[in-house]
């Protein structure tokens, strides 16, 4: 029963809302909700005309059972009727349903904003109220267009009350963020940059929200309000606690404001006025030594307020940059909040220090807590407390106390929260990098890391592990000795087979002197791992088998013993059997020379930008100011909240993408660069094969590729290719010209045309196939059959409907495929075609364009959804990017053609630079529905494209990629 | 800004969602989902604040009730607290000695309440007397124009 009832008591609403509670089970609950939905429904929908009161109460009996989580499908015409209700009861409620139902239906829109122009103008002030509180809430572009105008008049209009004042900055601030460009600067500025001076705390307060998002867009229009920010901050930190009566809070001068001013203050530079600067520092002067005072007030409530306060302060300081002794204090004052008793505080003070860490005024002052924070790292409970503290080791990290910290970090790992092993192990790759001055404590640290935790350690790590001793000749051997006695445990983690592989396989040589690592010791070695890892690793160390017989002869029988053997030669795993297969015949026929060449060491990578750094860019957690803290901040003071969006835009000019130094060993320049390959790249080498044997028209071969053609020319009869399908070469030349449409031409030669006509909706398909004779002659015994290879069958199914088996002269057979999409795939299927013609038979097989960007079901957004979502997808693994250079004219409207032709919506106004495309849709798949984003960034200067694409799903993002990039 | 406010239960119950942002609805019922499991999984004094995707996150319980909220990068997690402490006091005022079958019974009235404090995400009127004050003259409106029903 209801506890109090003040106010107007809605007897029914309180009955109701017992009812539910007394439900025994969320079948009753449901049941009773739709029983009492049924009754509001036919009260609606009665003759007789139900009074005020009676609609309040249904209205808010629909609400309650909305914020249950039900759907509620009408009653909005009601809520809307009560709006421009006399009683403000009723209006009130009205309001409220409104505000949470938003409902962009816009007939009912255009009802709402005329009762909200009418109780603007009824000069009413609680009735301002409730209507600029619905348009705050609402927030939408219908309400921009309709009141962009009007609130700012009310804002700066002398005879407004204050507290309508209030309402209508913070509504013109909501405005403002949701449809920036339908609210304009105008003369209205200068006078709310004076509501600073305003009387009432209360429209100070408000008012300064919304000078500081307008400041953070555009600074130039809002610089005055420097001084007057100054002027207010220093009346409220000099006043005495109780001048400010209701707004002092617990003893503290208006904290809401002091923040919201001090924040304003963070949009500028120092101001360069010499008296406001000095009553500034005067101010945060202030603010610090209040902080050693002794605590007016035992309740929490006073020193949070007091801290929130500082920690504002402190921030400002961090972000003016130039006030050494102020810096110091402040770094003196987290120090002592380092140890505080309040959780809280230990919290902020390490979240803090962290940027202070990268001031060169405060970084050896922040230095000096080490041991209190290594000591956080080890006995604090709270797990994002420990978190921050490993954020603030990695910010004050620096040559002199690197090795120190690296250890610390190396031993928590053992312990570490499984959430939060990733990013440490990411950070002492970085760290052990950065700071290495002997690279054989480098190549100690990430063995370690990989035996400590070795399932957090990402592909990123161990490649740039080998792309570092690759091109560092001192630590070479080294390596090759630790990684083989790492080896030597009974139970190692995969990532460090891989390493060891890879490793041995370059650099096996230099350790082949001693007697305890002969060749056959190492080979042995690595081969008791085999069978224990992934196909990916299998491939690896195959690679590193094929090196070891270039490095020693004396063990090449054995090895071929191994490639001969069946579980190789004839492996089920296409991949494995392919490198086997290649690798026993280059060893049988190549010379040695040509082996020499072939499986030269590898040669130094260019140097990069580590990879590792990248991928920590991507995760960006907080902890990573430290190392671009100065884009950061150029981004808050311009941008504001929209930082982050920026970021992926100013990276989008970074002239290398991530990914490209991701793969150490995929060097085009490099002999026999595939055989190290990774996994993902390993279809090249397929393909290759396809090339000798069909000769079909496959991507341009690289240079390293040429070089196997070279050393296998002659031998092309002797090289087992395992083509499924026997019967010749795969059309495909047509192919990608599908990706983007439906309909055309897929196949022609003398005697056959085939054209497509497809539909796709959601994950199912239908195409229609037409084969067009040429010819005046009869085709006979027509068959057409689709064949899904591989991993396709089970992610594809296409069923053909039989066809008749002749097609007269001249004439056209049609044939229906239907297509469902079980999950997501990247081959397409193949289309074998075979009929007799004049006696012979022929056979063609052609490539079907069935991709996956057929089943994407467009998806519209407004900006802030997209990049929300594209924040959303920002794991690693979910983003692939391209960049490459333009095959076609750059032309608007083609790319936009395009894009909407590959599936996705073409979304418009969601990227700040115009220039560039974005979209977003839905892959349907028949167990899954993938969400995808895309982005593409034209550069007309260098004719060149970088597409990106987010998706939950690594794969799809890879395809999606791949499938559209081969589009401009 | 504030993003939302969720007051719920220690049974995950929630008992009040202010959205400052338009989300889409099945969005925001992940979002709840992931505070409660993620607010009600937390040891007893661990710090009040956590890091949630881009947005910092500020709770604390009160009674049986756990209020939270989630902030932009850039606010102050301290004066956040605060927001939740004055928004429960303005409730204790409004109801005297507020508990959780108070807000569950006159959720309508905790909306408007909050309106009064927080508007598009921002702290519109820090004191506690001019809320109360605007609070108290509307419920006198009402009743001034409930009399003549006498129900």
């Amino acid at each position: 029963m209801p506890a109090v009832s003040k106010g107007d008591g809605m007897r029914g609403l309180a009955v109701f809302i017992s009812d539910i509670r007394n439900c025994k089970s969320k079948e009753a609950e449901i049941k009773r909700i739709n029983k009492e939905l049924a009754n509001i429904r036919s009260k609606f929908k009665g003759d007789k005309a139900l009074d005020g009161y009676s609609k309040k109460k249904y209205v808010c009996k629909l609400l309650f059972i909305f914020l249950l989580g039900h759907d509620i499908d009408f009653g909005h015409m009601e809520a809307v009727n009560l709006l421009s209700s006399n009683k403000y009861t009723e209006k009130q409620i009205g309001y409220l349903f409104i505000s949470v139902l938003v409902n962009s239906n816009s007939d009912l829109i255009s009802l709402i904003n005329n009762a909200i122009k009418n109780d603007l103008s009824s000069r009413n002030p609680t009735f301002m109220n409730l209507a600029l509180h619905c348009i705050a809430n609402v927030g939408s572009r219908e309400m921009a267009e309709a009141f962009a105008a009007e609130v700012p008049r009310i804002l700066v209009a002398g005879d407004t009350m204050d507290s309508v004042k209030q309402s209508a900055a913070l509504c013109l601030l909501r405005l403002n963020r949701t449809s920036p460009d339908l609210v304009p600067m105008g003369e209205w500025t200068t006078r709310v940059v004076h509501l600073l001076n305003d009387q009432h705390l209360g429209v100070v307060t408000a008012a300064t929200s919304l000078i500081t998002t307008l400041a953070q867009k555009s600074p130039e229009d809002f610089k005055t309000s420097v001084s007057l920010a100054v002027a207010r901050l220093s009346r409220i930190v000099s006043s005495a606690s109780t001048d400010l009566q209701d707004y002092t809070y617990y003893f503290v001068a208006a904290p809401w404001l002091s923040v919201k001013l001090l924040r304003l203050l963070q949009c500028y530079p120092p101001p360069e006025d010499g008296a406001i600067r000095g009553r500034l520092t005067e101010c945060l002067e202030t603010i610090l030594n209040k902080a050693q005072e002794p605590p007016k007030s035992k309740k929490v409530q006073h020193s949070n307020a007091k801290n929130a306060v500082l920690f504002e302060a402190i921030s400002l300081i961090i972000h003016h940059d130039s006030e050494p002794t102020l810096l110091v204090r402040a770094c003196n004052q987290l120090g002592q909040f380092l140890q505080h008793r309040e959780t809280n505080l230990r919290y902020l003070a390490l979240e803090s220090m962290c940027t202070l860490a990268s001031s060169e005024f405060s970084h050896e002052a922040v230095k000096t807590h080490i041991e209190t924070v290594i000591n956080a790292l080890k006995s604090e409970r709270d797990v994002s407390v420990r978190q921050r503290a490993v954020d603030l080791l990695y910010a004050m990290c620096d040559r002199s106390n690197a090795k120190q910290i690296v250890a610390e970090m190396l031993s928590y790992l053992e312990t570490a929260d499984y959430s939060i092993r990733e990013e440490i192990v990411l950070k002492v790759a970085i760290l052990a990098e950065k700071y290495a001055v002997d690279y054989t404590w480098y190549v100690d640290t990430i063995l370690n890391l990989i035996r400590f935790a070795g399932d957090y350690v990402s592909d990123e790590v161990w490649y740039r592990v080998i792309q570092i001793v690759i091109n560092r000749d001192e630590v070479q051997g080294y390596a090759a000795k630790t990684v083989f006695e790492a080896l030597q445990a009974p139970a190692c983690h995969e990532n460090l087979v891989k390493v060891g592989g890879y490793i041995l396989g370059e650099f096996g040589n230099l350790i082949a002197g001693d007697s305890r690592s002969s060749p056959l010791i190492q080979f042995d070695l690595l081969h008791s791992k085999f069978h224990l890892c992934s196909v990916p690793t299998r491939a690896l160390l195959l690679s590193a088998y094929i090196k070891f017989i270039n490095l020693f002869p004396e063990v090449k029988g054995t090895i071929q013993e191994v490639l001969r053997s069946d579980s190789q030669l004839r492996n089920a795993d296409v991949e494995l059997q392919q490198r086997a297969v290649e690798y026993l015949r280059l060893s049988c026929i190549a010379s040695t020379d040509i082996l020499a060449t072939v499986l030269e060491e590898m040669p130094p990578f260019p140097e990069r930008e580590s990879s590792i750094l990248a991928k920590l860019k991507r995760k960006k957690g907080p902890g990573n100011l430290h190392l671009d803290l100065d884009e950061n901040r150029k981004e808050r003071s311009v941008n504001g909240g929209t930082a982050d969006h920026s970021s992926t835009t100013s990276n989008a000019k970074a002239p290398m993408p991530p990914q490209a130094s991701a793969v150490p060993v995929l060097r085009s320049a490099g002999p026999l660069f595939q055989v190290f390959a990774s996994p993902t790249t390993s279809t090249d080498l397929l393909g290759l094969g396809s090339t000798i044997a069909t000769q079909n028209s496959a991507p341009p071969a690289s240079k390293g590729a040429s070089l196997l053609v070279d050393v296998f020319s002659g031998n092309t009869a002797a090289f087992p290719v395992e083509t499924p399908v026997a019967v010749g070469p795969v059309a495909d030349e047509n192919f990608s010209r599908f990706v983007c449409k439906n309909n055309g031409v897929l196949y022609e030669n003398q005697l056959l045309q085939i054209g497509l006509k497809s539909e796709f909706r959601q994950n199912l398909g239908r195409m229609y196939v037409f084969f067009g004779n040429k010819t005046s002659t009869q085709f006979m015994n027509f068959a057409a059959s689709v064949v899904c290879q591989d991993a396709l069958q089970a992610q594809l199914n296409v069923h053909a409907k039989p066809a008749d088996p002749t097609v007269d002269g001249g004439a056209q057979l049609q044939q229906i495929l239907n297509i469902e999409c079980v999950s997501d795939f990247v081959d397409a299927p193949v289309l074998n075609i075979q009929f007799r013609y004049g006696g012979t038979l022929q056979n063609i097989a052609v490539k079907l364009p069935i991709t996956l960007n057929k089943f994407f079901q467009p998806t519209e957004m407004t900006s802030l959804d997209f990049f929300q979502r594209w924040k959303q997808l920002g794991a690693p693994q979910q983003e692939v990017q391209n960049i490459f250079k333009a095959r076609h004219s750059m032309d608007i409207e083609v790319t936009k053609a395009k894009i909407m032709g590959f599936g996705a919506a073409l979304l418009d106004g969601v990227d700040p630079n115009p220039f560039n495309f974005v979209g977003a849709g839905v892959i349907h798949t028949k167990t899954t529905q993938v969400g995808c984003l895309l982005r593409l960034e034209p550069n007309t200067q260098a004719q060149m494209y970088r597409l990106t694409l987010r998706t939950s799903r690594g794969t799809v993002s890879q395809r999606l990629c791949d499938l559209l990039s081969e589009q401009f | 800004m504030m993003h939302f406010l969720l007051l719920f239960s220690r049974q995950g119950k929630l008992r009040l969602q202010k959205w400052f942002t338009p989300i889409p609805e099945r969005e925001k019922k992940k979002i709840v989902r992931d505070m409660t499991t993620m607010v009600l999984g937390r040891k007893p004094r661990s710090c009040n604040f956590l890091h949630w995707k881009d947005l910092k996150i500020v709770y604390k319980k009160y009674a049986s009730l756990y209020f939270c909220c989630g902030l932009d990068a850039e606010e102050n997690e301290l004066l956040a607290l605060e927001v939740l402490h004055r928004y429960v006091e303005l409730l204790d005022k409004y109801f005297g000695n507020v508990c959780e079958l108070d807000i569950i019974f006159n959720f309508e009235k905790a909306y408007f309440i909050l309106d009064e404090f927080l508007l598009g995400g921002e702290v519109q009127e820090t004191s506690k007397q001019v809320v109360s004050r605007s609070i108290e003259a509307s419920d006198m409106l009402q009743e001034v124009s409930e009399r003549p029903r006498s129900r």
